[in-house]
């Protein structure tokens, strides 16, 4: 059986149009998905069944000894993190909203490390940004700004941004131009008409001569900038201005890097401006297929996008004192929920270790570095593949997730939903 | 149950002030309920459920709101409870609250005003996450590709198959236009200066959109007319486009009992002047015309002082208000669909501009003669949260509630208004109307905004007793009471009882189903296809809002005969 039309569970692209192949329940083929997508859908070795550390090793058991082993541990914290959320859909991130109201817990998601400095930037000044559709059909300039969609987001260029075609764009690639601004050249900038080269950590100041070129102001401008030099910088600008319809489109590579979330502020600040002189829209590339989704999720249902703390009993944001690494790093936490995500691989070592000296409970299909240090395990089916569900692509479009197969495992969200029961039913008891 | 001995207020079915039982069983009006809870509203003023028929209360603007204003998210916190869940936001709130403060205010029914086709799955999650009330959601199609192409080429058929199929696609209730031809301008950052500036692209002028969007909606007999925001709105003198609009549609004739255009968040489009230093109202010449029109309808959007979320599918005027104002600024293009713009300000009283804003509203409802013809609102979160709503029913019933705020404003406000010399008083009928029966009207909700049998059970008992109050004076305690109902009964169920919310009921979502002939329905499905295939960024086959986002829906049918 073919089925058309399938979404992708692996980045921010979300594509829609992936042909899958399924046979006695089993996926067989894949098409239309690059690389990174294929091997998602196709799968790869699972973790079989729950588990927990007895004596410092992880040994099977059931999932109801699991579900109620996790609760005990959640409810025995006086400050439990629930963290990850990038990888699985919006229902599984509802029902992780209500259990971190339930428990007075913190959520977060792996925004925190990721585009977590991109939305405290919004919080400043705003987003000016678009669908992707909008960039397909109109934008006549693509700036890559240290992101690298050619190894991350491999089909970007092909649906939606450089070498897509449109109503206004019939000539795909050759009717646009493409600058590229990273810290080396990546596989995009191979693609790109201007590559600018910068040194490490001085988006801030390249983005910031950018503004004073476009206001009119380039005069006072030294020749060379961080290193770069100031006619290059007019030229970007001049084609930053003269395009029809211009697109920024950044990645950690501006996101992470000093500055952070100044950074964005800075862009998106240079993006407004170019908006008196022409159109221009600028959007975060998000990784994992739906950290978009949560984001939106925990927003309508806290009024904050991550890091939320339920402690007060209501809901109290302030990443750099709530996030994650935070009270991790703090050694606050005393107890981790992790799901859909791998936090191990992902923060910085000191929190690692700080996670390590404490109860971790995870939730995933596949095993990972976190499950090293987890105390229970909890195999879930894999959300988009094994489960329908709704993703938010990296615009903020909402597309609903197909189901190809059927699973031995539960969905997170019903994984979520036994915890929540067990804290409720552990609470009464007590 | 059995509600005893109310004062009760029920435009539609005339009655006004008359003490009466309304008795409910399952979930209705009924002429004698058997069993039952009675409810002892002896001297207490009775009206049916509020019924909203504009505010932004979700979907991607909203949420847009929600994450660049964290500083909003801090205001209006209230904790969890056993059966709540928590509160946070004044102009964003988030969706629990949002279920919550309509309840507590005695509304049981709210319509989003504004969802794009392509993004309304996410206003459908919101939906389905706000409490108790009842809702629906307008969807946009005053920009849309296939609309523009139609109306471009006369082709009214084959615009009402679109429409048809658009609201399916959107789960959506009415047609929602915002700048006609603007969003599309927009897409490269430009906008249309009035009736007749063509659209970039498409030759076709907004003119000619409002035009073929209402012979459609009129073709399709759908239960709501056409809901504008006009162009040019927010700019001084734009009172003029706002007539012009009204005498370009005259000759269109309503298919039902309704009106056959309702202009929204008036206040905005009522504005004199050749720019801001000599702005002024022009309400006195829109309530004039209107008085003498009864096939147009409108809302106030009234201005709040105070912080506002300013959200629209009017993207040019969002940037405009960001440049202004040096404002935070998110703006938001939808392809072949729509633009947008969220932008974040405080009206303030000494800002001369504002004050007038705000007496611009209030002359606009006293002005206007019928108060069928025009609905209280403040475009939550635009003019101002609609927590506020009972200001607004104070400042319109109490003369003396209106001069002690003048005296608080800008010195410009008598001068540049005829608020100050206006002595007119709502009365409670007259609140009950604007706040109840006609947006139900207006919407075409037949089992709302009123009391009659067979009336859908949503019932308000306020903690004040019309015969002995005198609104004008004693406003204080009206909006006292007004803010927190005394019981809100919503589909038969208790929702709130002294100002507490007791129970949590999940509203229904209205959307309309309207069918066309199938030689139109294909040439548009032959259309869509040549779109998906080239323009848009996903499959038709994704596109269309599932069943799963609209769990408890209330299909009403329309359609072509």
């Amino acid at each position: 059986m073919i089925i058309e039309d399938v979404l992708c569970p692996f980045c921010g692209c979300l594509c829609d149009d992936i042909k899958v192949e399924v046979e006695e329940n089993q996926i067989v083929g894949v098409k239309r998905a690059c690389r990174l997508g294929s091997s998602k859908i196709r799968g790869h070795e699972r973790i079989k069944a729950p588990m927990i550390r007895v004596d410092g090793k992880l040994v099977e058991t059931t999932y109801e000894d699991a579900y109620e082993k996790a609760a005990r541990i959640l409810l025995n914290a006086k400050r439990p993190l629930l963290y990850g959320w990038c990888s699985t859909v919006c229902e599984a991130q509802k029902k992780g909203v209500l259990l971190a109201e339930e428990l007075g817990a913190i959520i977060d998601s792996t925004a925190t490390v990721c585009h977590g400095p991109s939305i405290i930037g919004i919080e400043e000044k705003g987003l000016a940004g678009s669908t992707l559709g909008q960039i397909k059909n109109r934008a006549d300039l693509i700036v890559f700004w240290g992101s690298n969609p050619g190894e991350a987001h491999p089909r970007h260029a092909q649906r939606y941004s450089s070498n897509s075609q449109g109503k206004y764009t019939p000539e795909g690639r050759k009717g646009r131009k493409v600058i590229v601004v990273d810290v080396r050249k990546t596989r995009t900038a191979k693609n790109a008409d201007k590559f600018i080269q910068i040194r490490p950590g001085t988006d801030y100041e390249i983005i910031s001569a950018l503004r004073m070129i476009v206001a009119g102001k380039g005069d006072t401008l030294p020749e060379h900038i961080a290193g770069v030099s100031k006619a290059d910088l007019e030229e970007v600008a001049e084609m930053m201005k003269s395009a029809r319809f211009g697109s920024f489109l950044f990645g950690l590579g501006l996101t992470h890097t000093r500055g952070r979330y100044k950074n964005i502020d800075n862009a998106l600040s240079l993006v407004a401006a170019l908006n008196s002189h022409t159109k221009f829209v600028v959007m975060a590339m998000r990784g994992h297929y739906n950290v978009t989704g949560f984001g939106q999720v925990c927003a309508w249902e806290t009024g904050f996008p991550m890091s939320v703390d339920f402690s007060r009993g209501m809901p109290y944001f302030n990443p750099g004192e709530t996030a994650a690494c935070d009270v991790l790093g703090r050694r606050e936490t005393d107890a981790m929920l992790v799901i859909a995500g791998d936090p191990a691989s992902n923060f910085p070592k000191t929190v690692v270790e700080g996670m390590a000296d404490i109860p971790v409970i995870q939730i995933d299909p596949f095993e990972n570095p976190t499950t090293y240090l987890s105390d229970v395990v909890i195999p879930s089916a894999v959300a988009g593949v094994e489960v329908e569900g709704t993703a938010y692509r990296m615009d903020g479009l909402s597309l609903r997730m197909k189901k190809l197969v059927d699973s031995e495992y539960p969905s997170d969200e019903e994984i979520l939903a036994n915890i929540l029961e067990c804290v409720r039913r552990l609470r009464d008891d007590n | 149950m059995i509600i005893k001995g109310g004062t009760v207020y029920d435009p539609t079915n005339g009655i006004f002030g008359e003490e009466m039982d309304i008795s409910i069983e399952n979930g209705k009006v009924v002429e004698k309920a058997k069993t039952g809870d009675v409810i002892d509203a002896k001297g207490l003023l009775v009206m049916p459920g509020g019924v909203d028929a504009h505010a932004h209360i979700a979907g991607a603007k909203v949420n847009t709101g929600r994450i660049m204003r964290p500083e909003d998210g801090r205001r209006g916190l209230e904790p969890k409870t056993k059966l709540l869940r928590p509160s946070t936001g004044y102009t964003v709130p988030n969706c629990y609250a949002m279920g919550y403060r309509y309840a507590r205010l005695g509304y049981t029914t709210t319509f989003e005003a504004a969802t794009p086709i392509i993004e309304s799955r996410h206003t459908h999650e919101e939906l389905e996450e706000i409490p108790i009330i009842d809702k629906g959601a307008l969807t946009l199609f005053g920009n849309n590709w296939e609309v523009l192409e139609c109306a471009r080429d006369g082709d009214i058929d084959k615009l009402a198959a679109y429409i048809s199929w658009g609201l399916r696609a959107s789960r959506g209730y009415g047609v929602k236009v915002v700048n006609p031809g603007g969003g599309e301008a927009w897409g490269f950052g430009g906008n249309v200066t009035g009736l007749d500036d063509p659209v970039p692209d498409f030759d076709v002028t907004p003119r000619e959109i409002i035009r073929s969007l209402m012979k459609a909606n009129e073709m399709l007999r759908l239960p709501h007319s056409v809901h504008l925001h006009t162009n040019n709105l927010g700019k001084p003198g734009n009172y003029a486009t706002t007539l012009e609009t009204l005498k370009a549609v005259e000759d269109i004739a309503s298919s039902m009992d309704r009106q056959v255009l309702h202009i929204t968040h008036m206040q905005f489009s009522a504005y004199g002047g050749t720019g801001w230093r000599d702005f002024e109202s022009k309400a006195p010449e829109i309530a004039d015309y209107f008085n003498k029109h009864d096939q147009f309808t409108m809302d106030m959007g009234q201005l709040i002082f105070g912080s506002a979320t300013t959200m629209t599918a009017d993207a040019p005027l969002e940037y405009a208000n960001a440049r202004l104002l040096h404002a935070k600024w998110s703006n938001h293009d939808i392809e072949l669909e729509e633009s947008s713009g969220v932008v974040p300000l405080s009206y303030g009283r000494k800002m001369p501009i504002n004050a007038i804003q705000w007496a611009i509203g209030l002359e606009l409802a006293l002005l206007t003669e019928s108060p069928w013809k025009i609905l209280m609102t403040t475009d939550h979160p635009n003019g101002g949260p609609f927590v506020n709503y009972p200001e607004v029913m104070t400042l319109l019933m109490s003369k003396p509630k209106r001069d002690e705020e003048i005296a608080t404003l800008h010195s410009l406000v008598p001068k540049r208004s005829t608020l100050a010399t206006l002595d007119r008083e709502l009365d409670w009928g007259e609140i009950a109307i604007m706040t109840r029966a006609a947006p139900a009207k207006i919407l075409g909700l037949k089992d709302k905004g009123h009391l009659g049998i067979g009336a859908d059970a949503d019932v308000t008992i306020y903690n004040l007793n019309p015969e002995k109050i005198d609104p004008s004076k004693d406003y204080k305690k009206v909006k006292e009471a007004f803010s927190l109902a005394k019981y809100n009964v919503k589909g038969g169920e208790v929702v709130v009882k002294d100002g507490e919310i007791v129970s949590l009921p999940q509203g229904r979502t209205y959307w309309v189903d309207a069918t066309v002939p199938e030689e139109h329905a294909l040439r548009v499905e032959a259309d869509l296809v040549d779109k998906f295939t080239k323009y848009y960024s996903i499959q038709k086959s994704n596109y269309m809002v599932q069943d799963a986002y609209v769990t408890n829906p209330m299909v009403v049918k329309a359609g072509v005969i």
